[in-house]
């Protein structure tokens, strides 16, 4: 082979490299201007309208057995939130706790665990999905939302439920939080789980009540949480896209 | 007898070097869907692989046996007490520094990650921006394909083009014989698909590509619960999502093979039919040497 073909070989292998680093280079701008996500994110809304088409909103998801149950179930996010306020109720067992509902219900109220308990409750062995890609399966014993809600009376304008919780996110103190849609929070397998695998709801799991929202990935059920709000509209509610993880750029119909 | 051309197209074109033949082999939606392909499975391929980082190991079954995953792609530290990249597949571990688990990143800093920043999309770690590359080209390539199909079908393609005939499968030893010395056939043989060309391209746009749309479909929750199914089809959500591993390696296998048979049957000539439509069959008289 002669130094010619040599020579075009490189500048055909440099050309090809460097085009790649070009595309790539393009590709992470365009990850980070303002317009092309908002392209991308029109999937989201084809996917959210195609699913909801073709499920129909009251489908259960398959529930396992004892036997199919995680050995080590991951705990994700926060593990125990850095909070005095919360600290202080954990000290006392969570004794002190109360569940403020309020916004757009007839008749806003404050629950203890011990009000949750008496209220009719679901058991469910299920699927955990994490946005990372791993499942892990568990067993839950909780209040329906529907029944929670049922005692408050939902206002006919309220859209979404969303839950604030205890858990500081970052150093300004941002605390999480998640919304549903109505109509995700009257679905069966909706609860406010105080139980894990038989046992108290440990803390790097929710303590002392988190959300169990089956037919989403595991961000949407919220931990620690602390007050649940009925809102029409979440555009002023933190960054404004309806949850803590929405607002850093995740999809909030978590469906897939 | 199955052809590529058309009527209106046999004729040798004016363009083509005196001596030479040139055929109208791919029609504008073949043409125009496999570009739209193309684009698609480079994006839905990198960002694939920014999710897959997310969470670095695959398992079989409802969920994840996480001290039991049989692939895992992690850094950890060799006998020296050096940083290393490891790959385990089915127990075994591989030394995978510098590509699978430590690599460099875009500033030339070592990172800790399964694939490194020049494979996936966005470069730098970002499994949301990840999720929204690969979901908005998950239904280009949905509905791409489903074009596609429909034109195969209902247009002739399908049974001019790709379904092997009686002939083809009997001869499909020599095929692959005249594959292994690279011989490729001219004149009136290389005015159709060869069986090998037809069987790989029927099994990856009816087959591989299905599959790897339904094993993705099969990761959400929500069509889970409407579909129960699909966990039964694949063997639970964590065996779907093994599943849609390996059909986006088989993908790249293929696209992989392709390439190659490209470049050594062909670039320009080839290029050009998947462009402009004209392919160029070699002298007009016919015969198949090289």
């Amino acid at each position: 082979m002669d130094a010619r073909h040599l020579d075009r070989r490189r500048f055909i292998a440099r050309a090809a490299a460097g085009a790649t680093t070009l595309l790539l280079g393009a590709c992470d701008k365009l990850s980070e201007s303002n317009w092309f996500p908002r392209v991308l994110d029109s999937a989201e809304a084809v996917t959210k309208r195609l699913q909801r088409a073709v499920t129909g909103s009251q489908a259960l998801a398959r529930e396992f057995s004892e036997a199919d149950l995680s050995p080590e179930f991951k705990s994700n996010g926060t593990q125990d939130p850095d909070d005095p306020a919360y600290q202080k109720l954990a000290k006392n067992r969570f004794k002190d706790w109360r569940l403020e509902v309020a916004g757009l219900v007839e008749r806003p109220a404050r629950f203890s665990l011990a009000e949750l308990r008496a209220l009719p409750s679901r058991t469910q062995i299920t699927r955990h999905d994490c946005v990372e890609g791993w499942s892990c399966i568990g067993k839950w014993k909780g209040a329906p939302l529907s029944a929670l809600l049922d005692r408050v009376g939902v206002r006919p304008e309220a859209r979404y439920v969303v839950f604030f919780c205890a858990d500081p996110m970052n150093m300004d103190g941002d605390k999480y939080y998640e919304s549903i849609d109505i109509h995700g929070a009257y679905h069966p397998q909706t609860i406010l789980a105080y139980e894990m695998n038989d046992k108290t709801l440990p803390i790097p799991y929710g303590a002392p009540l988190r959300l169990r929202d089956e037919r989403q990935l595991g961000y949407k059920m919220a931990k620690y949480i602390m007050r649940i709000e009925l809102v029409a509209s979440f555009a002023a509610i933190g960054g404004g896209r309806g949850g803590y993880w929405e607002d850093q750029g995740y999809e909030w119909y978590a469906g897939i | 007898m199955p052809s590529l051309t058309t009527p209106r197209d046999a004729a040798t074109s004016a363009a083509a070097p005196p001596g030479r033949q040139r055929i109208y082999r791919h029609a504008l939606p073949v043409r125009i869907s496999h570009w739209v392909n193309v684009v698609c499975l480079i994006a839905l391929l990198m960002s694939g692989l920014q999710i897959f980082d997310a969470h670095p190991a695959l398992y079989w079954g409802d969920k994840s046996t996480f001290d039991r995953p049989w692939l895992a792609i992690s850094a950890g530290q060799n006998d020296a007490e050096e940083l290393v990249g490891v790959t385990t597949i089915l127990g075994h571990e591989f030394d995978t520094t510098g590509v699978l688990g430590l690599s460099k990143d875009a500033d030339g800093e070592p990172a800790e990650r399964a694939f490194p920043a020049w494979a996936t999309l966005p470069g730098p770690e970002w499994l949301a921006m990840g999720r929204r590359w690969h979901f908005f080209f998950a239904w280009l390539f949905v509905i791409n394909g489903a074009a596609y199909a429909a034109y195969a079908l209902l247009g002739g393609h399908l049974r001019r083009d790709l379904l092997p005939s009686g002939q083809d499968l009997a001869h499909i030893g020599r095929s692959l014989w005249d594959h292994l010395r690279l011989r490729f056939p001219k004149g009136e043989a290389a005015k159709r698909y060869n069986v090998l060309q037809k069987l790989a391209y029927l099994a990856t746009v009816f087959a591989l590509g299905p599959l790897i749309v339904m094993a993705g479909l099969t990761m959400s929750p929500r069509l889970d619960a409407s579909f129960p199914v699909l966990l039964d089809i694949f063997g639970g959500r964590q065996s779907a999502r093994s599943i849609h591993f390996l059909c986006a390696a088989a993908l790249l296998g293929f696209v992989v093979i392709h390439l190659t048979m490209v470049l050594i049957s062909g670039l320009w000539n080839n290029l050009r039919s998947m462009i402009t439509g004209r392919y160029d069959i070699g002298d007009s008289g016919g015969g198949h040497g090289r």
